[in-house]
């Protein structure tokens, strides 16, 4: 079992630590539903140094990202950020990554998910010597690498209070999956407008080294506006709240991005990449299966694997992720369902326990963060 | 450390029993590693329980637990707060967040007194 650099902040904080993907994590601190709240009211703090890091490097290394991805690459610029899967041939999902273009063409970072690091490297390496690529240097950066995510509407004021003055007006000012580098509490830092609970934040690089002083000054200038260390409990609700998928669930080998709702980040438009194909036909006939929102009636929680029955008691779909949803009060849940099975509106069953339960059909997200409490930052 | 009172005996499945009065809970322990309590599902007053047997659930945001009775006998009591408040499980599991209430059957065998329990969940004394 690997710990992070952070391991012994966890610990001093009193965190329930848990296996996670080959890590020992912490689940939680205070307790998920508080830790959710400080997310959606204030700031939360999380350790993410477990997820991977990997570098593509080279004369060639655009075009490698243009085969590997299914959204398009080729508009990155030096500071943005793209989220996109990475399908199979079959349109299967690889992972599910974000892209940071760092030189135009020849470098880029891509932060995977923890459990898939290994695979991802072997498939990228493999995928890129069977197309003519080998000559792009393929670095795996994930034990060098410390990485925590400092979200909520309170986070830019957290943010800000750690930086110099001369970065602070570009680094606060950074729109949506755009970055820089700045010093963050005197930590050199590369800091995305990038997040995984549906409010405001960014997500910190930095060296193993520096992740531990840069988690010790985020705490203490944010205790004083709410915020809160998070673990991995919260992480899931959060997200999940924020209908954003968690490959392993709304996402695997045996799922597309279009059957899970993400379509918008399946750019095929003049380019062939690997699982265009299949993607393909899969948007021109429609994805047999499609990703919606349920609603169960309370009590009880239909959580993964969950079956999804029609009126008539047909299996229609499975259930991928399900909670109770701190901000809403009563359990949610993400199922794969049919196409034609599942229109918002319409009530299907999921067995909790045995027990067949009403769920009401719903559109994702659950929970859609107010856009008009903009921060002022001097 | 979760605290586990000498006065209480206790399943190897995390519930707590007062022979007292027939009270019977889950331990701090068991709440802790739960976490936050979203729903419990409890028998209806009148219930007759088996030793060891499922007697409800309790669910929280990551997982969910059946509870076990801990001796045999009629529930004659039913925390009712706690449909509207879970989260007293895990703010005074030995107190306001007790779950129900036997007359037993018989005397009550096969618990274990606080040190064992203790011992069982990895703790030293507190």
């Amino acid at each position: 079992m690997q710990r992070t650099p952070l391991y012994a902040r966890h610990t001093a904080l009193g965190a329930h630590m848990v296996p996670f993907a080959g890590w020992e994590m912490p689940v939680q601190y205070r307790g998920i539903v508080a830790e959710h709240r400080a997310v959606r009211t204030a700031a939360g703090l999380f350790d993410v140094c477990h997820m991977g890091e990997i570098t593509l490097r080279g004369p060639r290394a655009g075009a490698a990202l243009d085969l590997l991805c299914v959204n398009d690459p080729r508009t990155l610029t030096p500071g943005r950020a793209m989220y996109s899967p990475l399908c199979l041939e079959d349109g299967g999902t690889q992972d599910d990554v974000i892209v940071y273009c760092l030189r135009a063409q020849e470098e880029y970072l891509l932060v995977v998910n923890a459990a898939n690091r290994a695979a991802d490297l072997a498939w990228i390496r493999e995928t890129l010597g069977a197309r003519g690529l080998g000559d792009v240097q393929i670095t795996d950066a994930s034990e060098q690498t410390g990485l925590v995510a400092l979200q909520g509407p309170a986070a830019m004021r957290v943010l800000a209070v750690l930086l110099a003055e001369p970065e602070r007006p570009a680094v606060v000012g950074l729109r949506p999956f755009r970055f820089t580098r700045a010093a963050v509490a005197g930590v050199p830092c590369l800091v995305a407008r990038t997040g995984y609970t549906g409010e405001d934040g960014v997500e910190l690089a930095c060296s193993a080294e520096g992740v531990v002083e840069l988690w010790d000054a985020t705490l203490a200038a944010g205790t004083p506006l709410g915020l809160e260390p998070c673990g991995l409990g919260a992480r899931d609700t959060l997200r999940l709240e924020a209908g954003l998928p968690l490959y392993g669930h709304e996402l695997s080998a045996e799922v597309s991005p279009l059957e899970a709702g993400l379509g918008r980040f399946v750019r095929l438009d003049g380019r062939t990449c690997v699982g265009s194909q299949a993607l393909a036909r899969q948007a021109a006939g429609g994805p047999p299966r499609h990703l919606v929102g349920l609603e169960p009636e309370p009590p009880g929680i239909a959580r993964a694997g969950a079956l999804v029955r029609d009126a008539d008691g047909r299996q229609v779909g499975l259930v991928t992720s399900g909670t109770f949803s701190p901000s809403l009060g009563r359990p949610v849940a993400m199922a794969l369902c049919a196409r034609g099975a599942a229109a918002p509106g319409e009530v299907l069953g999921v067995e909790v326990r045995g027990r067949a339960v009403p769920a009401r059909v719903v559109s994702l997200p659950f929970y859609r963060r107010r856009r008009d409490s903009g921060v002022v930052l001097s | 450390m979760s605290s586990c009172p000498e006065e209480l005996l206790y399943t190897p499945e995390h519930e707590w029993f007062r022979a007292a009065d027939g009270t019977v809970g889950i331990t701090a322990h068991a709440q802790r590693a739960l976490g936050d309590v979203v729903y419990v599902e409890l028998p209806a007053v009148g219930t007759e329980l088996t030793a060891g047997q499922s007697f409800g659930t309790v669910e929280s945001v990551k997982s969910v637990s059946d509870l076990f009775a801990p001796v045999s006998g009629r529930v004659t009591a039913v925390n009712g707060a706690l449909g509207e408040h879970p989260e007293l499980i895990n703010q005074d599991p030995y107190g306001e967040g007790w779950i129900i209430r036997v007359a037993p059957a018989g005397p009550a065998t096969g618990l274990l007194v606080a040190a064992e329990y203790r011992r069982q969940i990895g703790e030293g004394q507190d």
